[in-house]
Formats: structure tokens, sequence, C-alpha cells
């Protein structure tokens, strides 16, 4: 299908049943990604980048949680309506991921040249010398050092950036379309996790990989990113592309996160906080979640979900405020 | 000064422990390093992982004893320090941690974690001691009746708060803040960065900050020292090293943080290798295998630690 985009969520909402009550993790998200496109994920813990990114491959941990409901097409096929079998043939071909501790993602007892293979063996049936050369293609991709010792040693003999390069090794080495990032670089020093971005940037144009992109950190969205969706309680309040975001955001909350963030680049000066803590999902207000932080809650905004409002080309936020006036509420 | 580190070391031995005498070599996780803290200034140490900026906050704490060199505190050296010293400098210099999940006891009631560094003949009675602990929890922006509740009762933001109470409760000097804000999310990073820089302002309390948060570092640090695989590579007013790095890696690390705008031009320089192994590190300059402006001296000699300009000083064969 040409021009359809790669990913189509529609609605998607993943809810986790504890004794405590429901946990609306992700409540209605949707947005779409094309070929070879970076979308950031942009949220606090708890906001529901993760757990989205985890239905998209249906590893949401059950019985605890479940996906209640929407849509999601990958490649024009819905991911929701397949077997299990199935999804084990999309995972970690055409879609794959890398997390964000690559200690505890790579297995301690297995060779790293093990762990790459076994991915390669099971989607690509490859087998013998073609096997260990599309290995070794697979690491010399990610800039590792010296491939062929490497695949006889073990995570713990690899430093921090170069255990997550063997990650993302493994994730890329079957072609996926779609790259899920939670997170990359969180546990890297900086000199490292500009070293990682800078690489997984190149190798993203040259395999023409799509990339969702899970983070906390602003300044990574804004080197790495296509697109920005702001999470907030499971939903997405704003999404637009990185500039929009940056140079105009709507939403009350993207402006407070953005104003509260301090600068290396500028000398000190007080910064703006956002009051408040964020919210329980178990006990979410009918509302808008942000508008008890909000510092321009209205009336309306504490009774009715606010809808889309278009601030311009694929531009949008969820928020009254935002509404331009006379917008009928 | 308040505290003044001179040449300090820290060696942890390695190899096989039984045979006496068999330890093979050592971890030079702190080698050779001096600092020095004013009373009300903020001293903010930065470097990655493994640069030692840890072991030297661990040292300032009285947790680890130096291999070499020594601590001062108020011009008094800690190795000759008596009893009443020790128990003066444990009531000056107190630690905020990373992760206020592992650093609070789940078990104890927040008055008890916040009343607990008063040492215990500190003459202070029971409605002395309530007294004091509804004190620190108001400067810290927290309720009065939150004495009675346990730590899993609030949120990140706020068992930071009651870390910040406890280190308060003794009338320090000096805290000695481990990444301070790294644990918690955006929204509240600055709440708490706020409230430490007013609490230096009111109380005049001096911060070490250690940080691998560059942007953290600059809101609330007076002076910067920069560590690389155990040594000081430089040191500064914030603002001086912000501007104008002197040594490369300061230089690839400031360039290394991410704007925050996306059309902001950047000038990186992108590092190549990784940080030294400290069991062996490199000879001359311990950054030059990775060092853009690296010369041939540099592999072979160390470089001498001096002031290279008015209140700046550096370990690099360029000056």
């Amino acid at each position: 299908m040409p021009g359809a985009p790669l990913l189509v969520v529609e609605d998607l909402k993943t809810h986790f049943f504890t004794r405590r009550g429901i946990t609306k993790a992700v409540d209605g998200v949707s947005f779409t990604l094309d070929a070879g496109e970076t979308l950031a994920l942009v949220g606090e813990s708890g906001s529901g980048k993760s757990v989205t990114c985890l239905s998209l491959v249906r590893l949401v941990p059950e019985p605890a949680g479940r996906i209640v409901g929407g849509r999601v097409l990958f490649d024009g096929e819905d991911l929701l309506q397949k077997s299990p079998a199935q999804m084990r043939r999309v995972r970690g071909k055409r879609i794959a991921m890398v997390l964000q501790d690559p200690m505890t993602s790579l297995n301690p007892a297995l060779t790293i040249g093990g762990q790459v293979s076994e991915v390669v063996r099971l989607h690509q049936s490859l087998h013998g010398a073609p096997l260990r050369e599309r290995v070794l293609e697979a690491l010399r991709r990610l800039r590792i050092s010296a491939p062929v010792t490497r695949l006889r040693q073990y995570a713990h003999q690899c430093s921090g950036g170069m255990r997550q390069r063997v990650t993302s090794a493994i994730a890329l080495s079957c072609e996926p379309r779609l790259l899920i990032a939670d997170e990359p670089t969180t546990s890297l020093d900086v000199t490292i996790q500009a070293q990682y971005l800078d690489l997984l940037k190149e190798v993203q144009a040259a395999a023409g990989v799509a990339v969702i992109l899970v983070t906390h950190d602003f300044g990574i969205v804004a080197a790495n990113a296509d697109r920005v969706a702001v999470m907030y309680a499971g939903k997405i309040v704003e999404m637009g592309t990185t500039l929009q975001i940056f140079n105009n955001p709507r939403h009350p909350y993207t402006q407070a996160l953005l104003r509260c963030l301090p600068d290396a680049g500028r000398q000190r000066q007080q910064l703006v906080e956002i009051g408040g803590q964020p919210p329980d999902l178990t006990r979410l207000p009918p509302g808008c979640p942000f508008a008890p932080r909000c510092p321009e809650r209205r009336p309306i905004c504490e009774q009715t979900y606010p809808p889309a409002v278009f601030a311009e080309d694929g531009h949008v936020a969820h928020c009254w405020v935002a509404a331009p006036a006379g917008t009928p509420a | 000064m308040l505290l003044q580190g001179i040449g300090l070391k820290k060696h942890f031995p390695t190899g096989s422990g039984f045979a006496l005498g068999g330890a093979r070599g050592s971890i030079k996780a702190l080698d050779g390093v001096s600092v020095q803290v004013a009373e009300g200034e903020t001293l903010g140490i930065v470097g990655e992982s493994g640069s030692g900026k840890t072991t030297l906050a661990r040292l300032f704490l009285l947790l680890e004893r130096p291999t070499a060199g020594s601590l001062l505190f108020d011009g008094k050296d800690v190795q000759t320090f008596g009893r009443d010293d020790f128990a003066r400098y444990r009531r000056s210099v107190q630690a905020v941690f990373q992760d206020p999940y592992s650093s609070l006891n789940p078990r104890m009631r927040v008055e008890h974690i916040v009343a607990e560094p008063l040492p215990p003949d500190n003459g202070m009675d029971r409605a002395a001691i309530r007294a004091r602990v509804g004190e620190v929890l108001e400067l810290v922006g927290l309720r009065p009746d939150s004495t009675a509740l346990y730590p899993h009762e609030f949120s990140g933001g706020q068992r930071q708060r009651i870390a910040i109470a406890r280190a308060l409760v003794t009338y320090p000097k000096l805290i000695i803040l481990d990444e301070p804000v790294s644990a918690l999310d955006v929204s509240i990073r600055a709440q708490i960065l706020n409230l430490l820089k007013h609490l230096q302002d009111t109380l005049g309390l001096a911060y070490v900050m250690i940080s691998h948060d560059l942007a953290a570092a600059r809101y609330l640090a007076t002076r910067l020292a920069v560590m690389y695989a155990g040594k000081l590579v430089e040191t500064g007013e914030c603002d001086a090293v912000y501007g104008e790095p002197l040594h490369p890696y300061t230089e690839a690390l400031l360039s290394a943080a991410l704007p925050l705008h996306p059309s902001t031009p950047r000038h990186r320089i992108v590092l190549s290798g990784e940080v030294p192994n400290p069991a062996n590190p490199p000879a001359g300059c311990r950054f030059h295998p990775r060092c853009p402006r690296a010369m041939p001296q540099c592999a072979s000699e160390e470089p001498e630690w001096r002031e290279v300009r008015a209140g700046r000083f550096a370990a690099c064969h360029l000056y």
C-alpha cells in the first residue's frame, strides 16, 4: 500500500486489573507512523509510554494487564487479531525492541554470538557459515569493535555502551520495519549517549527503519525525533512535529514541561515549577487528568475530557484552554 | 575553607583475597584529588561513571578511609580527630542520596526517619525533638502531620523532601548531594532544585553536588570540578567553565549535553572509545587515547595540575 502509514494505532486501551481497582495505563491512544520516521513518546513515569510500546507487540504482562480496546494496524494487518504464534513471527523480525538496561535484556549466561545468532537463526533460517557471516555483519553495522572476538564474549565483559550496541545489533539483525527503543540511553553516560544516538540515527537512515523513541529527556527529542507525542496519565495530550512542539506548545502541560527544565546552555535562573504530583491512575478525575495541576484550569476542565484541537497541520492538542475562542463546549 | 581534600587517593585492592600479599593490583578509584569547599558555596562534581565522583563523596562522608592524602575540616585533619570532633563532623556534614525509594527505611515513620541523625546524647527531650522535626518538615514544604506516615505513602518528590529534611535536622554546614534529582520525574526535578536553592539561600548551607546531569549541576553549582578516570581534569567558577572549557574532556562533555531546542546549533565533539579501565589506566594523561587534541607527550608524561588562569585549574599539556 503506497502512501499508507506503516503503523496506525487507533484508540488503544490497555488496563490493569488490580485489587485497588482498574488502572487505565493506556487510555485511548491514537497515532500514526510513516516508514523511516522517528516518533518520540515523551512523558513522566506512569504516563503510559512503556505500556503503549508493550501493547504494540502484545507483551503486556497478563493476566493483570489486558488490551481492552483499539486497533494496531501494522502494514495493514491488525496485530491485536493475531494468534500468539503469528505474533512471535512479527516480534524480532518486523518489529524489534531495544530496552533501557542492556545488562538485564542480555542473557548473562550466553555469549554475544549466541544471542545474536538466536534471532537470525529463528527468523531467517540460516545455519553454519552464512549465519556466522550474518551475525558478524549485524555487529559491524553497529560499529562493534573486534566483532570476531566479541562473538565469544559475555555481556559482563562489555562496557555499558557496547552492551547497548549489542542489543541494537540483535534488534536490527533481521532488518525490521519498526524499532521500538524504550529509554535506550538512560543507563548510559553522556558522552556514550551522544555516540549511541548518532550511530542509531545513521543506521536508521541507512536501513529506512521507523523508530518509536520513548524518553523523558527533551534534549534527546530535540536531537532525534521527527514528531513528538506528549503523554500524560495514559493519554496523548499533544502531538506534532518536533519544531511545532518546541516552538509553539499548545497544551499547558507541554508548556510547563519545557519551561521547568534546567538548560546547560543557559545561566542559572529560577526554574518554573509544575505544582502538585503526578496523578493516581486508579482515581483519575472525570475531566482532563492534568486539570488539578494546571495553572489555566477552567470549570469545564474538571468535568469533560477536552476534544482534539488542531493548531496547524498535524499539530493536535487535547485542551479546553488551547481551543480557539468560540468553540462549543 | 570548610572542607579541604589534599591529594586524596583511594585504591581498592583486586585479585585473590586469601594469600597474604597476594593482591595483584588495585583499582585506582581516586588517584590524587585536591578540592576544597568554602562555606555557603556549591561545588558541582561532574564526570561519567567510573570517574571517582561517588568515591570522593564517600571519603567526604567518612564512609571510606583514603589510601593517601588528607581531609581537613575547618582546618583540622580528620586523622587527628577525637571522639567529639567526629560527632561534630557528622552533625555538620550530611548527605542526600539519589534514590529516595531505597534511602528511606520503609519500616520507620517519617518522624523517626527525620530525627535519626540527632545524636542520642543531644540533650533534647521528646517534645524538643518533635518540634525540631516539625520545623525541618516545614522547611522542605511537607505538612507537619506527615510525621506519623510511612515512606510508601509519599510520591518520589515528597520522599526526596523527607531525605532533605533528615539531612537538615542536625543544623549542618555542608550537605553532600549525590545525584539528588536523577531518580525523579522531570516535572518534580524543578521543585527539588528550587527547594535546594532556597534552603541554601536562607540557611547558608554549602553543597557538594555530584551529578552527571550537566544542566542540573549548572543550576545549583557555583564552582565546578570535572573528573575523569579518578583524577580532576579541571576546576573553576561554574559559569567560566561552561562558557570557556579549558580541558578537551570538559569541552567534549559539555558538547555532549543535548540542547533543549531542535534549532539550537550544536558544536558536537563526539568522543571515540570508552572510559578507561581504572585497574589499568593509560599512561601519561588518562584522557589521551580519546582526546581529539592529543600530542606526543600526552602518551608519556602525566600533565601537571596547575593554575592555568586566575581561578582556573586544569591538568593538560595544552597549557
